[in-house]
C-alpha cells in the first residue's frame, strides 16, 4: 500500500509560497493572488485522484502555468489597463521589497519569464522546465540564461535591501 | 517557514535576496482558498483547535456535521492523517465552519451548557459501533450508565466488551458522552482522552468519581 495523500492544509502551508512566486514572476504582483487562488482551487478539486508519490510542487506549477497562459490571453484581449482595482488588497510592505524584481520580469518574452522562473524560482531541473514549457531542455536553458541576462540590465543591481 | 533554494546548483544573484511571503498574506490568500472551497463544495473536511480544561482539542466537521473531536494525547496531525485516509484528503484549516461547535463546547466546559445541539456526522464509525454512539446521547448530563446497561440499551446484553470498544473509539468524544459511561462497580474505566479527563469531565457534572 502505498502513502496515503497528506491532508490539503499539509500542501498549502509547504508550497503555498513558492506558488505565490512563481505567480508573481509570471503575471506580476497584481494578477499574482488571483492566479494562486485558481491554481490551489484546481488543486483541491483534482487532489484526491492525484498518485501519492507525485511531485506535488512540479504538479502545482503545472496548474500554475496553465493559468498563467489563460490569464495572459485574458489579458491581451482586455482593453487598456485601469487603476488598481478597489478588491485588489493593497500588498503588504513585505511584498513591495520584491516587488521591482516582478516588473522587472514583466518586461521579458513569456518564454524567457517562464523558464527563469521554473527553474529559478520553482528549483525545477531544465528537462522538466522543457517539458512543461515545450521544446529541447537546451532551449529551455537558453531562455533562461537570455532573461537572466536582461534582467541583470533592468533589475537595480544587489536587488531588495 | 524555510527558504527556497534552486536545487539544481546553478543559481542567480538576482534572486538569492527575495524576501519570504510573509504571514500576512498567506493568511490572506489562505482564506480567500476556504471561501471559495467551500463555494465550490470542494471543502470536505474542516478542523480547528481549541484549548479546554484538559488541554487542546481538534474540532473536524464535514459539510453534514462535527464529524472528529480529538484530544492532544491522540497526536492531532496523525488523526488528521486519518481523516484524510477515512474521509477524504480535501482538508483544510477553516475554523469558521466550527464556530458553533466551538461556542458550545467552551459553554459545556464554563459550565453554562448540559447538551449539544450540533449535527454530528457518524461517518467515521460502522455497524455495532455506531449503534452504541447514538444511543450514548440517551445519558444526560450528570448521569451514568454501566457498559452492561448500554449493552442492554442496544439489544446486546452479552456484548458488554464490545460496547467498551465503542466507547474506546468513540471519534467525537465530550458531545458524544461516553464519558459517562463507566464500569458496573462503579469505577471509572477508561476513557479516549485519558482516565484524568474523564473525572475532569465527570467532575464538571456533578459526578466526582474515583
Amino acid at each position: 500500500m502505498s502513502t496515503p495523500l497528506p491532508p490539503f492544509e499539509e500542501i498549502v502551508t509547504t508550497h503555498g509560497p513558492t506558488v505565490l512566486r512563481v505567480c508573481r514572476a509570471v503575471l506580476g504582483p497584481m494578477d499574482a493572488d488571483d492566479a494562486w487562488s485558481e491554481t490551489f482551487l484546481a488543486a483541491l478539486r483534482a487532489y484526491p485522484t492525484l498518485r501519492p508519490d507525485s511531485n506535488v510542487e512540479a504538479w502545482l506549477v503545472t496548474i500554475a502555468h496553465r493559468k498563467a497562459i489563460d490569464q495572459t490571453r485574458a489579458r491581451a484581449r482586455r482593453p487598456l489597463p485601469t487603476e488598481p482595482l478597489p478588491e485588489h488588497p493593497a500588498p503588504s510592505k513585505e511584498d513591495r521589497r520584491d516587488g521591482d524584481l516582478w516588473v522587472a520580469m514583466q518586461a521579458l518574452p513569456f518564454k524567457q519569464r517562464v523558464a527563469v522562473t521554473y527553474h529559478y524560482v520553482a528549483g525545477m531541473p531544465y528537462a522538466d522546465v522543457a517539458a512543461l514549457i515545450g521544446g529541447s531542455q537546451d532551449a529551455a536553458r537558453r531562455a533562461a540564461a537570455d532573461g537572466i541576462a536582461t534582467l541583470r540590465k533592468t533589475y537595480r543591481k544587489g536587488g531588495p535591501r | 517557514m524555510t527558504t527556497h533554494e534552486p536545487r539544481e546548483p546553478e543559481r542567480s544573484d538576482v534572486f538569492i535576496a527575495l524576501p519570504d511571503i510573509d504571514e500576512e498574506t498567506q493568511r490572506r490568500l489562505h482564506d480567500r482558498l476556504v471561501r471559495e472551497a467551500q463555494t465550490a463544495g470542494l471543502l470536505d473536511v474542516a478542523y480547528r483547535t481549541i484549548d479546554s480544561p484538559v488541554g487542546p482539542l481538534l474540532l473536524a466537521a464535514t459539510a453534514k456535521g462535527l464529524v472528529r473531536v480529538a484530544y492532544g494525547r491522540e497526536d492531532h496531525e496523525k488523526v488528521l492523517e486519518r481523516l484524510a485516509r477515512d474521509l477524504s484528503p480535501r482538508i483544510l484549516h477553516a475554523p469558521a465552519r466550527l464556530d458553533a461547535a466551538a461556542k458550545e463546547i467552551d459553554e459545556y466546559f464554563a459550565g453554562l451548557r448540559q447538551g449539544f445541539d450540533l449535527p454530528v456526522d457518524f461517518s467515521l464509525s460502522r455497524g455495532f459501533r455506531r449503534l452504541v454512539l447514538t444511543r450514548l446521547r440517551a445519558i444526560g448530563y450528570g448521569q451514568t450508565a454501566s457498559y452492561a446497561a448500554v449493552a442492554v440499551a442496544v439489544g446486546s446484553p452479552k456484548a458488554v466488551r464490545a460496547v467498551g470498544t465503542a466507547c474506546a473509539t468513540n471519534p467525537i468524544p465530550v458531545v458524544v458522552p461516553c464519558h459517562r459511561v463507566v464500569r458496573s462497580d462503579g469505577s471509572i474505566g477508561q476513557y479516549v482522552g485519558g482516565v484524568d479527563a474523564k473525572k475532569t469531565l465527570l467532575t464538571l457534572e456533578g459526578r466526582p468519581a474515583d
